[in-house]
């Protein structure tokens, strides 16, 4: 049981921004940042002169890796113009920049600070598949790609015990890729902004052209069915359950609330943190849940007294579709064995009673893994702001959000929820 | 009595001697498999070493067309997938391995909860033998 913990001050969000999510040739790691810092300033209502920063902390899972430069903390201050003041990086696989928001937290809870920065970025689209493949897999447990596990291959086998319990198949994995693909063309940040009806359509199209014979596929599923549309990567995990390569950027600039209002008349409050680690799946208790979830979404419940059905909407770390499913009951928003039910009822539409991934989530807007946990909660800032545009969730009096960021095949998890005053 | 160490080079060793072996604790009978060479239960450094019977079920699988370069060097590909799997022993304990003697080709055909029996997948690797802790159907 997680304790039930408090911050010793109150912490804002008065500022948020995030680049573009794809793959860039042109672009590297500094210009993606820079894209994500430009608009957090020009974000901040009443403005904000970023000399008055006084800690950076900053995600980033493995440049070292992917672009061969290690130590991003200072790069960024330099780029920035924040040095010599303190540049901190954060490393928890794909939850790295989930970490920087709760060291930046922190250190403002504790009176320390005042003003700091978190962010998170990840260049990764410069190597190859296989080698990004191999790059990630360096954050799984030990044991498990000693025999041949992949992350989608990890996940492959969690999708298999959840459908062996709850009888769930492949065909509900579906409702949550098709859910994605149509929130996506609604986010202008997005790095596939097709739904899968126009992905099938295109596809169409183009065998056309070629003079090759076009399946007729009757519906998105009967695509998806489709193994030479959408072959298979780990079994039961096709191409189309599994979250793209990506560059990208995010930031937030946050303060301590008592201060908040000199920034912004409509700050967004971080009402709850929490954070778990999680071993392997040989060692859980019970391999149909993510115990790191679980505890960090206790903590988080704990500290902002909120409940799960209090949560309006969530950006959930659907790396691969079983992620998301799972996750919504770790969350609390859904029992366990229940969550498919209701996707396939259309419960976690950006229409539906409880919006998850309005974003297109990891899956369609991209997954430049040091940078998604910041870029989750820019999403639930732009929504609790009600900037959302197009994919705005239509709830009146839209108050609080909640994003879930998940790093390794669970090992470190976090649960995060924003509120609006 | 066994002597070595509880960890994962003892464990990789026995691998090559074709046992599976896990640490016991005395205290709580806690058991580890990899082992661990304090209790996490209970917190006693009194471990003993317990060899598993190779039986168990199948826990959970994934067959794999995508895989790292050590396994396409080996002749895996879109077209011959290989399996992965987790297997719950007879003894309590869960481990990874690989799953053998199955067809990556159907997943359909391999089903959670099937028995398995151990096997043991022996390498020459780069540095000098390696064995990888596989299944296959009972």
């Amino acid at each position: 049981m997680a304790k039930r913990r408090k911050l010793g001050r109150g912490v804002a969000i008065v500022g948020a921004g995030m680049s573009k999510f794809g793959m860039f040739p042109d672009k590297d790691t500094k210009d993606v940042f820079a894209e994500a810092f430009k608009e957090m300033l020009a974000s901040v209502d009443k403005g904000v002169d970023p000399k008055e920063i006084e800690a950076l902390y900053l995600g980033n899972f493995s440049n070292d890796f992917f672009v061969h430069q290690s130590h991003w903390g200072p790069i960024v201050s330099d780029l920035i113009g924040h040095t010599p003041k303190p540049a901190t990086r954060t490393e928890g696989a794909c939850a790295s920049s989930a970490l920087a928001l709760r060291e930046g937290v922190f250190a403002i809870a504790s009176g320390f600070y005042d003003m700091v920065l978190v962010g998170g970025l990840e260049e990764m689209s410069k190597r190859t598949t296989e080698e990004v493949a191999e790059g990630l897999a360096l954050a799984t447990v030990p044991y498990e790609g000693k025999v041949g596990f992949t992350f989608p291959g990890v996940f492959g086998a969690v999708a298999t015990a959840y459908f062996a319990k709850y009888g769930a198949n492949r065909e509900n994995l579906m409702d949550i890729t098709i859910k994605s693909h149509n929130n996506a063309p609604l986010n202008p940040k997005a790095q596939f902004k097709l739904s899968i009806r126009d992905l099938m359509n295109a596809k169409a199209k183009s065998l056309e052209k070629k003079g090759i014979p076009v399946p007729e596929w009757k519906d998105e599923k009967d695509f998806l069915r489709d193994p030479k549309a959408n072959p298979v990567v780990a079994w039961p995990m096709h191409l189309y359950d599994c979250c793209p390569i990506s560059d990208g950027a995010s930031c937030m600039l946050l303060v301590g609330e008592d201060i908040a209002k000199s920034f912004t008349d409509d700050p967004i409050y971080v009402a709850g943190i929490g954070q778990g680690s999680g071993r392997g799946l040989h060692a859980c208790d019970d391999m149909t849940y993510f115990e790191a979830t679980r505890y960090a979404a206790e903590e988080a419940y704990g500290m902002s007294g909120l409940k799960p059905k209090d949560i309006q909407f969530s950006e959930v770390h659907d790396c691969f579709s079983i992620a998301e499913l799972i996750h919504i009951e770790d969350l609390g928003f859904f029992k366990p064995g229940q969550g498919y039910k209701a996707v396939e009822e259309g419960a976690t539409r950006l229409d539906g009673p409880m919006p998850i991934n309005t974003s297109g989530g990891l899956k369609c807007k991209g997954h430049p893994v040091g940078a998604t946990g910041v870029s989750q909660l820019y999403e639930v800032w732009t929504q609790l702001k009600g900037k959302a545009g197009e994919r705005q969730v239509p709830k009146k009096d839209l108050r609080i959000g909640g994003a879930h960021n998940l790093g390794g095949t669970g090992g470190t998890c976090t649960f995060t929820i924003l509120e609006r005053r | 009595m066994e002597q070595r160490p509880f960890s994962d080079i003892s464990y990789e060793q026995f691998l090559n001697e074709e046992k599976l072996m896990g640490s016991k604790c005395k205290a709580c009978d806690a058991l580890f498999v990899p082992p661990k060479p304090i209790c996490t239960k209970c917190y006693s450094s009194d471990m003993d070493w317990v060899e598993m019977k190779g039986k168990g079920k199948l826990g959970a699988f994934t067959c794999i067309a995508i895989g790292p370069p050590s396994m396409i060097a080996q002749g895996y590909n879109r077209k011959n997938p290989y399996v992965s799997g987790v297997v719950e022993l007879e003894e309590g304990a869960r481990v990874d391995a690989r799953i053998d003697e199955v067809d990556g080709n159907n997943p359909e055909s391999i089903k959670v909860g099937m028995p398995m029996t151990v096997k043991f997948l022996h390498q020459e690797g780069e540095q000098g033998p390696r064995t990888t802790l596989a299944f296959r159907p009972a």
